[in-house]
């Protein structure tokens, strides 16, 4: 190792770290009779339940923290209710999953307008920013919407 | 107070959220002087993870102020300026006893394989993130560490989730002196791999991406080679014929879901979803790493199903080792290598951007403008 310190020099801190005991089975099991136990450890305070928190099959319990701001609502919710009856190792669990997500991106629009509030969609891409750095982006998708919208005109109007 | 609003894909935007409170006697509220967008932000923005309820404040990586602690804190208090780690750990579990901080048993009560982490989703607990003025962070004792006195903010701020990260992506390599190691992947994460292995020794240090300024940044920060696939007919094949024919000693996985560079992994992972993201970054360093090397991960991947190529996997005797970082383990060393200069973390950062700016940030970071590397959000009480 010491020849090769002096091929790199050049670089600060060169080796420092290197430990030839970095075995890949790192962390050691802790083989101690209390691991053996399953659940041993003396669990944290449990915050209190006062809101819906869905938990994984996997566990029987809640754990003792768990963000609490976005209990499930409207037919995201249900969605994934549904979804928290199968196991993480479950197709079941993560296709409703993300169906509930697109649901509730739709349902999050009609949040806003009941609220009183058109999302603004070009803000909320960040289209000012892609306007600024990548204006060719933008005319693409421009012009691509455009062709778009001129092809269906003009196939309705074929129809008719 | 003033918080980023997650939408649906592509789609955020900054409003007006209730104040976070005290839930749990363990918990801090700390007011944000600093907070990052990271690149595992991107898998939530284009709308990857299962269980991302709109409404959601990402962001998990910030620091800031101690403003008020629950009955039970007792290492904390008010007025500590702290780095709070990106994982969630209660320090009591069977995980958290073995320094696997990224797996406690105790933070997220949605999914078993993962710990809590903040902002990111319900799959990892359902938490608010620090993309806020404020933010609420349970076991206070735990994970947030005071920022060392001179120590500046955007060098802290980097420590709670992109220098660790990096750190054990090459840590977990088992790099030997001399070792070549590959980083798929030139975000920051696999700038700070590709910096962080030289000091485990590394003999050479090959980045490999797509996106030239990415390259041309890792490899003066870095010191290392660094090559667009783009002009490879076959990236395994340019890293077998750059090793003499063997294969690199450690591989590194550091792009994770969102990986370009194969169209049918796009087309199953990243548009259809069949899989659990595109594995085009996992797969370029299975079949890179030499017989019997090391595969290191630290791509977020969805979940469940991915078609890697676990054949390979056998026929080769790779060993793999990934896991989210495991922060608090780390800072005594990092910090120690920040305040030494062996590491410069806010080297890495390009853009600061007012909070009230989400969107566009997420979409410069997002689509790569303006040479963008690192990108870190200041509320409007910390620019006073």
């Amino acid at each position: 190792m010491k020849n090769l310190e002096k091929n790199y020099s050049h670089i600060k801190g060169w080796g420092i770290d290197a430990d030839p005991k970095n075995d890949p089975t790192y962390p050691i099991k802790l083989r101690t009779d209390e691991a053996q136990k399953g659940y041993h450890w003396e669990r944290p305070t449990q915050q209190p339940i006062t809101t819906e928190i869905l938990h994984s099959n996997e566990r029987p319990n809640v754990t003792a923290v768990f963000g609490t701001p976005l209990p499930p609502k409207g037919l995201s919710g249900k969605i994934r209710r549904y979804a928290f009856q199968f196991s993480e190792n479950s197709y079941g669990h993560w296709l409703p999953l993300l169906l509930a997500d697109r649901v509730d991106e739709i349902e999050g629009v009609i949040d806003d307008l009941r609220q009183g509030h058109v999302p603004n969609f070009f803000a909320e891409r960040g289209w000012k920013a892609q306007f600024k750095h990548n204006p060719k982006a933008i005319a693409t998708k421009v012009a691509v919407g455009a062709l778009l919208v001129t092809a269906v005109v003009a196939y309705l109007r074929r129809s008719k | 107070m003033l918080a980023m609003n997650y939408r649906g894909p592509l789609r955020v935007r900054i409003d007006q959220k209730p104040m976070p409170e005290i839930e749990h006697p363990e918990d801090a509220i700390v007011r944000v002087t600093r907070s990052c967008i990271c690149g595992s932000d991107l898998h939530l923005y284009n709308g990857l993870v299962p269980d991302t309820r709109v409404g959601s404040t990402f962001g998990h990586e910030f620091v800031g102020v101690v403003e008020e602690v629950g009955s039970e804190v007792r290492k904390l208090k008010v007025g500590d300026n702290v780095l709070v780690p990106f994982n969630i750990a209660c320090g009591k579990c069977a995980f958290c006893k073995q320094e696997l901080y990224g797996n406690c048993h105790e933070s997220n009560p949605e999914a078993t394989a993962v710990g809590g982490i903040f902002g990111y989703s319900h799959t990892a607990g359902g938490y608010a993130g620090g993309q806020a003025e404020y933010v609420r962070v349970p076991y206070a004792d735990v994970g947030p560490t005071v920022i060392p006195p001179g120590m500046d903010p955007d060098d802290a701020v980097l420590l709670t989730d992109v220098v660790p990260t990096g750190y054990q992506a090459a840590e977990m390599g088992g790099i030997q002196p001399g070792d070549t190691v590959v980083i798929f992947g030139a975000g920051p994460i696999g700038i700070m791999a590709a910096k962080c292995s030289w000091l485990f020794g590394a003999g050479r240090v090959i980045i490999i991406d797509q996106v030239e300024y990415r390259l041309e940044f890792a490899k003066n920060y870095a010191q290392c080679e660094a090559y667009d696939f783009r002009s490879m007919d076959d990236p395994v094949v340019f890293v077998k014929k750059t090793t003499d024919w063997m294969g690199a000693d450690v591989c590194i996985d550091a792009v994770g879901a969102d990986a370009a560079g194969n169209a049918m992994q796009t087309i199953t992972g990243r548009k259809l979803m069949l899989q659990a993201g595109s594995a085009t970054a996992l797969h370029w360093a299975i079949n890179s790493v030499k017989k019997g090397g090391i595969v290191s991960i630290v791509g977020v991947y969805g979940p469940t199903d991915n078609l890697v190529p676990i054949g390979n996997v056998v026929n080769k005797g790779i060993t793999i080792r990934a896991n989210q970082a495991s922060v608090k383990r780390l800072l005594p060393k990092l910090i120690d290598h920040v305040q030494n200069g062996r590491i410069d973390p806010k080297g890495m950062i390009t853009h600061w951007v007012p909070l009230e700016e989400v969107s566009d940030a997420y979409r410069i970071f997002s689509d790569k403008l303006d040479n963008c590397i690192k990108t870190v959000l200041i509320p409007p009480s910390a620019r006073t």
